[in-house]
Parts: structure tokens; C-alpha cells; sequence
């Protein structure tokens, strides 16, 4: 049996190709992932075990950071240190963020990435970790050492002037070295500047002090023992020591989370994929075995049993599976060696190395690629053991019978409804607990539709094909009958479609109105021009409010700064700002009370928080403040809730009574009449053009949040789209099997008088019926279950609503039609070329 | 033209000069060297207006490639072939699809109908493809004709095989093309619908004046025909005038291997 199965496969070569095609494309894209995230993994983690060769223990500290922060490591703990027996060498940095400007005064790199260190000489006067390419180290507070590409983004050379920030005012210091650095956090987006080690300390802590030691053992030391001993130096908190062997696994343990958060996320695609490949296999299966059936009765007639044809359908879907599967390994392959380059291009900087191909990979791809394929195949294969031996001796062909959808649609409508009233049940929800029901009743929807989707075809082909009949004429009617001939084929087929454009359409919606959301958030209550804040993670200098106030064409410049406490136990934020401007920046409408008196030590608190706590004007508010103060000030305003400040409104002076060191969270600006325009360059001229702080407009501020959702929903069509290609090859391959059935039909079709371009019209439009099917059913569901899910987002996002994206949406639909089109090229054109005669006597 | 009764041709036709289709020094060759075979040779034949022809002959007289070269499926190698006075060798595929589809009415041995449209559907087919309206007064007649007017909105499955084969019948005469070529139409039917198609056949040649040339090898059938024309080899060999079935049998050639 096993080699009637294999030259089975060999004899329908071509028309195996398109589910070859589909599981090459699904096995490619698991073991693609696998075997980057290993490479992946193995380069991070070779590089790390570099970093750390040298590294005995290692001292943190763990308080005292900030500038003017005293840590817990001085230089005398640094000296006793490297007293120790078997030390040999003693490496004390000191690090923080700094911001490095470009020819334009803007920050270079992303700001957690922007990394400020000492440059810390060795025994040989060099500093191992930052090995110098050009020039000195820097030796004195007017020196820096820039990383190559750092250097390169600031263009500047050795000699020129770089102006650089912490969290203070603008440096100016001149560049008189350049190093390279395997830094993750400068390789991957950020920057690097190097001060003398004094100058760090003063920049970053206090000097005599540092955030790190590491210590490099006498060759034979104990690692274990050294680390004991270094412990014992320490002082009791504030500092703590680990060997570079617990470094290095918990750094692996670390990074082989990382990567394997990547691959699981890979993988869920890579699996969407795959499960649309299974609707290719089972329609192509299916289509073989219909035309098998004499072929198959005659084995059962001389002899084979049921399970012996069952067998030889498996055999022959795992010879194809394995096949497949090995292909789309080797394209596998060349996707993990393309992925890592394209995020090299767009700026990951992952680091080098060799490509790593685990035999876990292979076997798992191999594994899963053949397991579809043969659990695709199953219920054909089942098909195919009930033909009976009889039908061999038949000697016309029969019509296959077709089987009643009664029991599946019965099962479908169960499903469906079941999905759609748990989908019911989760819009009533209000916050993210829903999460499990919602994801259970989107998978039950969506399976329900599936089973559905024969049913369905019928009046959603019918309707698609009137339009087609009124568009096209009797090519467009002949389409649409042909799309109906097999509900299962025409539905298996559009479900394979349907799968990925729910998804795509789902994640469109929910981003769409996310954004919608955030517009709101960023537009309705600010009135402001422009926001100044930090780059970094630090708050703004009170300077900085000064500063703006200052610069001609502001007409206010208001400070917000955010303190957290507590009203009785419950957690909430209050807003210092300057309470005679804050209404220029923001409309603040007051439902009982006003502003006035703020000034005075008063507090203005939001609707909510007032009826809460049952507050009322004139009532003393009881403010338990984080780091220990209590204030009872009274309530003078009541305001409706506001996005731009918190739940409490008060002076300057009475947050900052309980914020150490005082700073700005931002400073909102609003411009004088007929000012705004070009303003944000005098501001930040004023600022002294310090890379460190932001200067943003409305629409910036808008686009900060708008653009990460962007971001993710092009990822999400990137990896979505490797669904949609193989349901492509799907409607491909129904049409493919739909010509090579009909080939008589096509040859009486040119006999009467079809031309050529009318067989291939034909084709076409069955195949972008079929398209606009799928494409249809799967809007659709995703925009249904889109809103149901959105409503677990009201407690955390009130300004969530839903919208829909039509432009988006009628993208998708006009990419549908393109898609049908694509898809119908190839058997379009082979309907076509049939030769008239030889397809009129055909079987 | 519109009414049928101009259509009854007398049936001493011959003396019409005008030729449906004619072939003249008409040559097929398959393949080259050594596997060149000749399929038909130098075949010069005319079907006249209103008349129902049969060509008979063993397998492999080239009986089928004289009928495909005739309407405009096959290609021919030499000489020429046409339907009323167009050269369908000069012909590009475009111009004999659209040949086919407003001149030429097919009926084939296996009814060739769409499975996914009705009857009427099926008959209207051609002029659908070709975006013209049927004439309903013809149309009425036509399928009276056949007497399949009940059953108009049945599928073909829902439909016996004599009634497939009228459906189809129906088809062929509904464009009203100036030729129909039947290709071994009762093959597939048992003898009594086969008798009424066959009859079908020739009423439509004798009351609407249709011209009809049938592929065949069985005798009965040929005997419904005004004239029948042997092939062999590729050539005409025979040719018989308003035959019985006994005379069809009488002058069937008989090559050796070929016994009858």
C-alpha cells in the first residue's frame, strides 16, 4: 500500500503543488522562527558571556542613584575591596543618562538607550570595556569620549565641540576620543558618551562614589569564596554582591526568556498560518479522493480493507507533508537569515554570529508539518474507506453524492450561537477580567462561522454573483454557479480567507478607535500649544517654567507636577501647577466652587473623587501624602474630570511640600494670539537647545501614543499576512481543481462559442466571488467581535469607543477583489489554452 | 423568416445551389515522419442548405476529424473549409469562436450540458455568450418541438438521457446557426430516445429547413438522413441518397479487420 501511496503523490504532482505550497509556507515560517530566535538567542547570549569573561563578582548598588545620590560604594570600599586576597583587578564605573545633541540640537537615539559612564582606566591605563579607536580617553570635566556611532550621528570629530545633557542644563565639552562599545542598550538605538571618572560622579551621583565594582579574580581564585569575601566587606544595605557565574546564568535565564517570548509570539502566527494551510490540504484531499473513487474501489474490490485505503490516503499525506516540510525548512532557513537582517536594517543592531539550527527545530518543524498535513487529510481519508468495492464496476461516472449539511449546520449554529453569546455576555463586561471569555468566545464565533460557512455561501455567493450576472453577463452567472457547485470546497476555501482577515480587521477596529481614544485624551481638554518635558526619565528644572515664561510670544508657561497620596487608604494623584494660568492650558469647568483660593493653600478635586469621599466646597480635605506629610486644606472648586490634570488641583508651593527634589513633570505652553506658529524653535533656543528636553505640539503629543499603536498594527499585518498568502494559494488551488473538473464543461463552453477571454473571465470572477466571500464573512467577524471586546476596555480607556475605520476597511475588500484576481491568473489561463477537442472528450 | 412554415424546404432540394459548408481538397495530417498519419485526405464535399446529412465510417476513417475541421474545432493542413462563404482556414481563434457561436450549433454523444443551469438556461446558452436576445416566438417553437416545455426549469440532473440529448438538440437549433453538427448523438441513449431525437432531427430539417451533418456508425441512425457519405481512410469512398437502414448496411465498406 505504501507505494501506491507514493506514486499517487507523483502521479498529481501539479495538482499537489498548491498544498505543498501551503505547508511549505506554514513549516517555513515556524522553523524561520525557531531558528532565528536560537541564533538569536546563542549570539546575545556568546556576546554576554564576553562581556562577563572577566568578571568575578560584581557589586551594585541598590539606592542612592541620581545625581547628588550618595551610593553605597565609595572609593574606600572600592580600595578594601581590591585589598582582598585573589583580586586582581578592580573596575569602579558610574553611569547615568545623558542625551547627546545632534548638528540640530536634537537628542540622538532613544532616550532609554542614551548611556553616560565614566571612563575607568585599568592597570594599563585603558579602559577594557570601551576600547579607544581615535584619540585619548577624556582626562578632565572638559573632555568626552563619544562611541563610533554616536560620533557619527553628532558629526563630530575629535577636536570638535559636543553639547550634551543630564538631567541639568546644556553641556558644552569637547571630543577627544572615540570608542566601541558591544553596550546592548547603545548597539540597539541609543547613545554613548564617556566622561573622566570625577566628572561622571559629579554628573551622576556625588563624587567618591560609584554605582558599580566589578572585580577581576587572580587566576585560581574561587569564584564562590571571592564572592563570600567581597560580601563580607560590605556594608550591611545599600550594596550587594554576585559572582560573574550567577551573573551570567541569571543574564542566559534572562535573555532565553526574551527570546522564547519572541518565538512564542512568532509562533502563534506561524500557527494561524499553518491551521489555514489544514482547509487547503482537507479541500485538496477531498477533490483527489472524488475523482479516486473507482481507483479506490477497485483496491477494495481485490481485497484491501477499509483501514488498508485509509492508510494508503495518511501515507500519502505524509509523504507530501514530509516533502513539504522539508522545503519550507530550507526556506525556513533563508526567512531566519532575512528576518535578522531586515531588523539589522531597521535599526535592531542583533548581534552576530552563527546561523544555529538545533535538531529540536528541524525535528519539530518536520514533526508539525507532517502532522498537519496527515491530520488535514484524516477526514478525506475517512471518505475514502466508506467507498464500497461496487462502484468499481460502475461503469459511468457518478455524480458524487452529495452529502447533507443538515448535521453540520445543526452543529455550526450551536457554535456560533454559543460564541456569539458569550461575545454578548463579555460587551457587558467592564473591565480586562473578561479577557478569558473573550477569547474563548472569539474562538467559538469564529470556529462556529467556519462550520457555518457552507450554509452561508449560498445567499452570500448568490448575492455577490447578481452583481456579478448584472456586471459581466453570462460569465459572471456562470462564476457564481460554479461557486455554489460545492458549498464545502467554495467555503473551505473563503474560510481559509475569512481567518486572516477577522483577525486583521479585529486588531485594525480595536487599533483604529485605540487611536480615536488617545486623540480625544490628547485633544478634548488640552488647550495648550506646545508641552516641554524631559527626554529622560528626570523632571524638569522649575528653570525650565521660568525659562518659557520668559521667551517672547509666550503667553503662559504652567508647570504641572504630579504627587501622589492617599484619601483614606485609596491611592490618588494631585496636580502642583501655577492655579492663576492653568486655565490658559487647559478648560477646566468647575461644577461647584472655583479656582479662586488656590493660591491660598486651597485644593480644587475632580467630580469623582469628590463623590467618592462625599466632599463638598468648604469641606477640609485629608491628604496623607507618600513620603509621610499630611495636609487638610479646603476644598474650594469641584471640576468636571479632566485628562489633562489629576484627581486634586493645588499650588505649586503646596505639592512641592511633599515632592523631593522638585521638579516639573512638564510645562504647558500657550502661545500669545497669531504666535504659535514656530514657537517651539524659539523655546527651545531659550532652553539653550538642551537635547534632553522635548518640545512637542499638539499633534506631537497626539502621535507619541498614535504611532506605537501603528507600529504594532503593521507588525500584526506583517505576520498576518503570511495567513493571508497561503489562503491566497488556497483560492488558487480550489480554482486550479475547479478546472481541471470542469474541463469537459470548458471544452462544450469554446465549442458553442465562449472565447478565450470569456473562459478566463469566468474563472476570474469565481475566484473573486469566492474572495469577496471570505473577505465578507471575515469584516464581518471582526468588527463584531472588535465591539464586543471593546467594552472591556471602558474602566481603563473611557474614551474608547468604537470606530470604524471604513477607509481601512474598504481597502481590505478592494484588496479581496485583487487577491481573487491574482489568485485566478494561473487557472484562468490554463482554462483558457485547454485545447477545445481534446477538452470535450475528456473524462 | 419567422415563421417556421417558410422553412419547409421541398425535398427535392438538390437542386439548391447554395452549400451550407463545403470542403475542398480538405487534408488533416497528424504528427510528422514516422508517426504522420494521415487523417483525412484531399476530402472535397458539399452540405447543402436543408439537408440532413450522415457521415458514416469505421474508427479511424476520420469521420470525426472531417465534422471538427467542418466546424471550425480542429485546424486544417491543406485545402480548404467553409461555413456558407467564409474560409475558416484564414480564421484566427477569436473569429472562429465567434464563428461557432453565431453559425455553427454542437451536439454532442455526451449531451455536454452545464449541470448548474436549468434547461432553458442551457438552450439560451449560446446567444447568452454571444449577449444577444432569443427570438421568443422561435424560442417557443423550438422547445415545443422537443417537447420538453414542462420541464424548463429542471436541472439536467433532474432530467433522463433522451431528454438531456433534446435539451441539447434545442440548444443546437435555438441561435438558429446555419449548420449543426451532431457528433454520434444517440451513442449514449437507448433506442427508443434515440429514435425520437433522431426524428426531432430530421423534422427539423424537412419543416424549419435546418441544415444538419451527423457523425455516426450506426446504421439506423444514418437511414433518418437524406444522404449519407462512407469515409475510409480519409477519403470518401460512398455515398448513398434518402437510404433505408437496409441500404446504409448494404453499402457499408468493409475493410479487412473491420468486419461488420
Amino acid at each position: 500500500m505504501f507505494r501506491t501511496a507514493l506514486r499517487n503523490v507523483l502521479a498529481h504532482k501539479a495538482r499537489l503543488m498548491m498544498t505543498a505550497l501551503a505547508v511549505l509556507l506554514g513549516v517555513a515560517f515556524v522553523s524561520g522562527t525557531l531558528i532565528f530566535s536560537d541564533s538569536v538567542g546563542s549570539a546575545f547570549r556568546n556576546r554576554m558571556t564576553k562581556s562577563l569573561a572577566d568578571v568575578a563578582v560584581s557589586v551594585d548598588s541598590t539606592d542612592g542613584s541620581g545625581k547628588g545620590g550618595k551610593s553605597a560604594l565609595d572609593a574606600r570600599l572600592a580600595d578594601r575591596i581590591r585589598a582582598l586576597p585573589g583580586v586582581s583587578s578592580l573596575r569602579a564605573s558610574v553611569d547615568g543618562t545623558t542625551i547627546v545633541a545632534d548638528k540640530h540640537g536634537n537628542a540622538i537615539g532613544n532616550a532609554w538607550g542614551s548611556l553616560g559612564a565614566n571612563y575607568a582606566p585599568g592597570p594599563d591605563g585603558k579602559d577594557s570595556r570601551y576600547p579607544l579607536k581615535e584619540g585619548h580617553a577624556p582626562a578632565n570635566s572638559r573632555e568626552v569620549a563619544l562611541d563610533t556611532k554616536t560620533a557619527r550621528h553628532a558629526g563630530a570629530g575629535i577636536g570638535d565641540t559636543v553639547r550634551l545633557a543630564t538631567d541639568g542644563p546644556v553641556l558644552t565639552k569637547k571630543l577627544v576620543g572615540i570608542v566601541t562599545t558591544d553596550d546592548p542598550r547603545v548597539t540597539s538605538g541609543g547613545s554613548l558618551a564617556l566622561f573622566d571618572t570625577a566628572t561622571a560622579q559629579r554628573l551622576f551621583l556625588t563624587p567618591g562614589h560609584f554605582t558599580e565594582l566589578v572585580v577581576s579574580a587572580k587566576p585560581g581564585a574561587d569564584q564562590a569564596r571571592l564572592t563570600r569575601q567581597v560580601q563580607d566587606v560590605l556594608p550591611k544595605e545599600g550594596a550587594e554582591a554576585r559572582g560573574g557565574a550567577e551573573l551570567a546564568a541569571e543574564q542566559s535565564r534572562a535573555i532565553d526568556a526574551e527570546t522564547r517570548a519572541i518565538a512564542n509570539t512568532l509562533l502563534v502566527f506561524a500557527g494561524i498560518a499553518l491551521f489555514v494551510g489544514i482547509f487547503i490540504i482537507a479541500n485538496t484531499f477531498t477533490m483527489l479522493i472524488a475523482q479516486r473513487t473507482r481507483e479506490l474501489a477497485l483496491l477494495r474490490a481485490v481485497g484491501a480493507s477499509r483501514r488498508q485505503v485509509t492508510r494508503s490516503v495518511l501515507v500519502e499525506a505524509g509523504v507530501l507533508g514530509l516533502v513539504a516540510s522539508v522545503a519550507g525548512l530550507v526556506l525556513g532557513l533563508g526567512i531566519a537569515v532575512g528576518l535578522r537582517s531586515f531588523l539589522n536594517i531597521t535599526g535592531a543592531e542583533l548581534p552576530d554570529g552563527p546561523l544555529v539550527v538545533s535538531p529540536g527545530a528541524v525535528l519539530s518543524s518536520l514533526a508539525v508539518g507532517v502532522a498537519v498535513t496527515v491530520l488535514a487529510a484524516w477526514l478525506p481519508s475517512r471518505k475514502a474507506a466508506k467507498i464500497a468495492p461496487v462502484e468499481a464496476l460502475s461503469t459511468v461516472d457518478q455524480a458524487p453524492s452529495v452529502r447533507s449539511l443538515r448535521v453540520r449546520n445543526a452543529i455550526g449554529i450551536l457554535l456560533t450561537a454559543l460564541g456569539v453569546l458569550t461575545m454578548l455576555y463579555v460587551a457587558t463586561l467592564k473591565d480586562s477580567g473578561g479577557l478569558v471569555p473573550a477569547m474563548a468566545g472569539s474562538a467559538l464565533t469564529m470556529a462556529g462561522v467556519i462550520v457555518l460557512a457552507p450554509l452561508l455561501s449560498r445567499p452570500m455567493v448568490s448575492l455577490a454573483g447578481r452583481v456579478s450576472t448584472r456586471l459581466f453577463g453570462v460569465t459572471g452567472k456562470l462564476a457564481k454557479e460554479n461557486a455554489l457547485r460545492n458549498p464545502r470546497r467554495t467555503a473551505a476555501t473563503a474560510s481559509a480567507l475569512m481567518i486572516g482577515l477577522t483577525l486583521i480587521t479585529g486588531l485594525t477596529v480595536a487599533g483604529t478607535s485605540a487611536n480615536e481614544g488617545m486623540d480625544k485624551i490628547a485633544g478634548q481638554d488640552l488647550t495648550a500649544d506646545y508641552a516641554v518635558s524631559m527626554a529622560t526619565f528626570g523632571g524638569l528644572s522649575p528653570d525650565v517654567a521660568k525659562k518659557v515664561a520668559g521667551t517672547p510670544g509666550v503667553a503662559a508657561a504652567v508647570p504641572i507636577r504630579s504627587v501622589g497620596f492617599q484619601i483614606k487608604g485609596a491611592p490618588a494623584l494631585m496636580t502642583g501647577t501655577d492655579v492663576s494660568a492653568i486655565a490658559e492650558v487647559t478648560h477646566l469647568t468647575f461644577t461647584s466652587g472655583s479656582a479662586e483660593g488656590l493660591g491660598s493653600g486651597g485644593v480644587a478635586v475632580s467630580e469623582t473623587t469628590a463623590k467618592a469621599h462625599g466632599w463638598k466646597v468648604g469641606d477640609r480635605a485629608e491628604l496623607d501624602f507618600y513620603e509621610g506629610g499630611k495636609e487638610h486644606p479646603r476644598i474650594r472648586g469641584i471640576y468636571a474630570d479632566n485628562d489633562v490634570v489629576d484627581d486634586a488641583v493645588a499650588s505649586t508651593r503646596l505639592a512641592s511640600r511633599h515632592i523631593s527634589p522638585a521638579k516639573d513633570d512638564k510645562v504647558l505652553i500657550k502661545a500669545a494670539p497669531g504666535r504659535a506658529e514656530g514657537l517651539d524653535k524659539d523655546i527651545k533656543a531659550a532652553l539653550g537647545g538642551n537635547p534632553a528636553i522635548k518640545v512637542q505640539d499638539r499633534a506631537q503629543l497626539r502621535r507619541e501614543d498614535a504611532g506605537e499603536i501603528d507600529t504594532i498594527l503593521n507588525m500584526m499585518y506583517g505576520l498576518l499576512g503570511m495567513a493571508v498568502v497561503i489562503a491566497v494559494v488556497g483560492v488558487v488551488n480550489t480554482l486550479a481543481m475547479s478546472v481541471f473538473e470542469r474541463t469537459r464543461e470548458i471544452g462544450m463552453l469554446r465549442a458553442i462559442g465562449l472565447a478565450r477571454s470569456g473562459v478566463k473571465q469566468m474563472v476570474r470572477l469565481e475566484s473573486v466571488v469566492i474572495s469577496l466571500f471570505g473577505a465578507a464573512l471575515g469584516i464581518g467577524l471582526g468588527i463584531f467581535l472588535a465591539w464586543s471586546s471593546g467594552h472591556l476596555l471602558r474602566s481603563s480607556f473611557p474614551q474608547y469607543s468604537m470606530t470604524v475605520p471604513w477607509d481601512r476597511i474598504g481597502l481590505f475588500v478592494l484588496i479581496a477583489i485583487v487577491v481573487g484576481v491574482l489568485a485566478a491568473v494561473w487557472p484562468a489561463r490554463r482554462a483558457a489554452r485547454l485545447n477545445t477537442l481534446e477538452a470535450i472528450s475528456a473524462q | 423568416m419567422s415563421h417556421p412554415a417558410a422553412y419547409r424546404a421541398s425535398h427535392t432540394a438538390y437542386a439548391t445551389a447554395t452549400a451550407a459548408a463545403s470542403a475542398t481538397h480538405l487534408s488533416k495530417v497528424y504528427g510528422q515522419g514516422e508517426t504522420r498519419v494521415v487523417a483525412l485526405d484531399s476530402v472535397s464535399v458539399t452540405f447543402r442548405k436543408a439537408e440532413f446529412t450522415a457521415i458514416m465510417g469505421p474508427s479511424g476513417s476520420g469521420k470525426s476529424t472531417l465534422m471538427h475541421c467542418m466546424a471550425g474545432l480542429d485546424s486544417v493542413s491543406s485545402g480548404s473549409a467553409r461555413i456558407g462563404d467564409v474560409e475558416l482556414s484564414a480564421l484566427k481563434d477569436k473569429h472562429l469562436t465567434q464563428l461557432r457561436r453565431d453559425k455553427v450549433g454542437f451536439i454532442f454523444q455526451a449531451f455536454n450540458l452545464l449541470p448548474t443551469l436549468n434547461a432553458a438556461e442551457n438552450i439560451t446558452l449560446p446567444m447568452d455568450i454571444a449577449g444577444t436576445k432569443p427570438d421568443p416566438d422561435w424560442l417557443r417553437h423550438v422547445i415545443d418541438t422537443v417537447g420538453l416545455s414542462g420541464r424548463m426549469s429542471h436541472r439536467p440532473a433532474q432530467l433522463s438521457g433522451g431528454q438531456q440529448q433534446r435539451v441539447a438538440c434545442a440548444r443546437a437549433l435555438a441561435s438558429r446557426p446555419e449548420i449543426v453538427f451532431a457528433d454520434e448523438p444517440t451513442g449514449n441513449l437507448d433506442s427508443r430516445s434515440g429514435a425520437e431525437i433522431l426524428s426531432f432531427l430530421r423534422d427539423s430539417v424537412r419543416e424549419l429547413g435546418q441544415t444538419i451533418v451527423m457523425v455516426t456508425h450506426d446504421p439506423v441512425a444514418a437511414s433518418y438522413a437524406d444522404r449519407v457519405i462512407y469515409l475510409a481512410d480519409g477519403r470518401i469512398v460512398d455515398e448513398l441518397l434518402r437510404p433505408t437502414a437496409e441500404d446504409v448496411l448494404d453499402r457499408m465498406p468493409r475493410p479487412a479487420g473491420h468486419p461488420r
